[in-house]
């Protein structure tokens, strides 16, 4: 790393992902709100708020889940259109679901690779392959990792969630959206995590982190943007703020310093 | 990262000889089952039920319900039904009569038994079928009507429509070719049957080695070859005996002496030829090939599965889970229609029942084979074993004099008991 993501910011570089003036509405409610965020490389962007405060919704318009209404999502400075999760996938953006997305009565292999499966030449899928790709990329991840040939529902949360993490990481993608990568987690798997973000931001990658516990943001972001009803209270830098200025703006809505409203 | 708490099984731990030879306790459960239900009727009927004769029949009265529920597999697989089989087979053996002896032989005036009469029938039917499944997919997966109900209304629509089509006649004979796909119309003789028995012995080995290369290639952990060579070995002599047994099923005499006849000869004296393979099995084996290839070897097969274990992961990774949707109705509905092919042909004519009540054994069939309704397990050849059991139930329990309302009531309780025992297994499997 030549650059922090700060001095990135504070020079004004272009942003590796930017979303901007984001709005959606599910029958007539706005989900999200004329939201703005955006992301450095190597940087960790926390994203707060109460349940239903929009911050999975926002995600899920950059991950390709859902469209938005209105707004505009430009990576490298260049607006793209992502309408589906194949959109998001061909922009290197990967997601780590919060019900981490793995189909259970598949094993590792498969899962790592649904939806861009290894073929034979004679377009068949090729198991033995994907099944070494798949042991060479845990023997990085999680070395002790050996239930290649049972289906996921076999595994631990832990190494589940492993399985989901190995898809971003094999994949190389640029921009990592974690929703709430450790809910499921015991303190020592999710220990991991922390390593293995620490880890991904250490090689450039860009990561949106959602998360309901203040101390894991204060602890791995660079920066924390805070929703409340589908609006942006604000974007902080964490060196600035601490733990109670993060809780009043998500619960009260208002930045450090601002009177309430 | 090194340092997960996670990790019961280190990998130096020797596996257990099940674990080794990686065998589907499930399957031979159901095959352990098979033997015994065909044992009893066995000496339930003074050996009448393991006879060449018998096996020959059981088979071919087999096929059309397990081509069927191969399908069904897929469609139970992603979470969904298809109550409208045995009225779809209905409606494409309607089409199909009536394309075979109305519309070509008179409407095109290409007479009876022309020679291409069956094969033009043939794709027409097939056509049918996989249009109206896929129509089925559509309104399931596009309009997000649930396939319970779709196929219901199906159910409905596609049996009135046979009706309609015919005015509810029974339409016959059908195309003298076209007969070679019912079964005892057509079947290959003794030495094709060995030839086909051969080859078929010979890729199953090839098939089996090519795997094992594989995982050898990757330094994965294989099977010890001598649990290899058994497996091989069995494999061998199932398809082998098979094909014995189907040949020394002869063709009675004064049948053959018929055949001899139409074709204006004379029978030699003491003549006596086996039937062999029929054209139907022949189909269904094919078809059981062809699915398993698909289920297991293709991305369409690999997201039938991820769609039946999760939807939303299947969608999230980019899987077009309504298009997916429409192709395995339109295979059911492919399905259905060659179903239909070897029905119709093996009554040599299309009656209005045709089909009636399928839709509930071709179901039956996939759930007792292992396919569970929750979705994401199942599998093709659990189907046509479990088609197979209960066909043998039938037939057996017909032959040994059960009465007829008995009959129903047996089977009926062995499908839900086949769940009950499906359910508790893999819990214990689960809390291994």
């Amino acid at each position: 790393m030549t650059k922090s993501p700060k001095e990135l910011r504070a020079e004004g570089a272009t942003p590796l992902v930017e979303m901007d003036d984001i709005s959606i509405s599910f029958g007539g409610i706005k989900a999200v709100d004329s939201v703005s965020v955006d992301l450095q490389p190597g940087e960790v962007v926390g994203l707060l708020g109460h349940n239903g405060a929009g911050k999975s919704t926002l995600i899920k318009i950059l991950s390709g889940a859902y469209q938005k209404d209105s707004g505009e999502i430009r990576i490298d400075g260049k607006p793209v259109e992502i309408t589906n999760p194949r959109d998001a996938r061909s922009h290197n953006i990967e997601t780590i679901y919060q019900t981490l997305a793995l189909a259970d009565n598949l094993d590792a292999a498969s899962n790592l690779f649904l939806g861009r499966e290894l073929v034979t030449p004679t377009g068949l899928v090729d198991d033995s392959a994907m099944e070494a790709e798949c042991r060479k990329i845990f023997k990085q991840l999680n070395p002790n990792f050996q239930k290649f040939n049972e289906p996921v529902s076999a595994l631990s949360g832990g190494q589940r969630q492993s399985v989901a993490i190995a898809r971003a990481v094999y994949f190389n993608a640029r921009i990592l959206i974690m929703d709430e990568p450790t809910a499921a987690l015991g303190p020592h798997e999710t220990q991991m995590v922390a390593e293995l973000i620490q880890q991904l931001k250490a090689q450039g990658i860009g990561i949106f982190l959602i998360d309901h516990d203040v101390h894991a943001v204060m602890e791995l972001c660079d920066r924390a943007s805070v929703m409340k009803n589908g609006q942006l209270v604000g974007t902080v830098d964490i060196e600035d703020v601490t733990d109670d200025d993060l809780l009043s703006m998500i619960i009260l809505g208002k930045k450090p310093g601002e009177a309430a409203a | 990262m090194t340092d997960t708490t996670t990790q019961p099984i280190p990998s130096s731990k020797p596996r257990n000889l099940f674990q080794q030879l990686e065998l589907d306790t499930r399957l031979l459960g159901m095959i352990g089952a098979f033997i015994i239900l065909c044992i009893a009727f066995n000496v339930l009927t003074d050996g009448r039920f393991l006879t060449p004769r018998n096996i020959f029949n059981l088979t071919i009265q087999t096929v059309s319900v397990a081509i069927m529920a191969t399908g069904m597999v897929f469609v139970i697989v992603t979470r969904h039904i298809d109550l409208s089989v045995g009225a779809l087979l209905a409606t494409t053996s309607a089409v199909m009569a009536m394309v075979q002896t109305e519309v070509l032989p008179q409407t095109l005036g290409m007479g009876l038994n022309h020679p291409a009469t069956w094969a033009i029938t043939i794709v027409v039917g097939l056509a049918v079928g996989t249009l109206v499944g896929a129509f089925h997919g559509w309104m399931v997966g596009y309009l997000a009507i649930p396939a319970f109900i779709v196929t219901l209304g199906g159910f409905l629509v596609w049996r009135n429509v046979a009706w309609y089509l015919t005015d509810g006649q029974t339409i016959g004979p059908l195309d003298g070719n076209f007969l070679m796909f019912g079964g005892t119309n057509g079947t290959l003789g003794t030495t094709w049957s060995w030839i086909i028995g051969i080859v078929a012995t010979v890729l199953a080995l090839l098939t089996l080695w090519n795997a094992r290369r594989a995982k050898a290639g990757h330094g994965f952990p294989v099977k010890p070859i001598w649990a290899e060579v058994t497996f091989s070995l069995v494999i061998s002599g199932t398809i082998l005996g098979f094909i014995w047994i189907l040949n020394s099923y002869n063709i009675p005499s004064r049948r053959l002496a018929r055949m001899f006849e139409a074709r204006g000869e004379t029978m030699p004296e003491g003549l006596v030829v086996g039937y062999g393979l029929p054209l139907s099995v022949f189909i269904l084996i094919a078809v059981a090939v062809v699915m398993t290839v698909v289920a297991r070897r293709t991305r369409f097969g690999r997201y039938i599965f991820a769609t039946g274990g999760n939807p939303d992961a299947a969608e999230l990774s980019g899987i077009n889970t309504r298009m997916l949707t429409v192709k395995i109705f339109a295979l059911m509905g492919f399905l259905c229609a060659l179903s239909a092919v070897v029905a119709s042909a093996r009554l040599a004519n299309h009656s209005n029942d045709l089909g009636t009540l399928d839709e509930l054994r071709v179901i039956a069939a996939a759930v007792i084979g292992g396919t569970a309704l929750s979705g994401g397990i199942g599998t093709i050849y659990g189907a046509i074993l479990g088609a197979l059991i209960m066909q043998a139930l039938q037939s057996g329990m017909a032959m040994v004099g059960v009465d007829a309302p008995f009959q129903n009531i047996v089977v009926g309780s062995v499908l839900v008991l086949a769940v009950l025992i499906d359910i508790i297994y893999r819990k214990r499997l689960g809390a291994k």
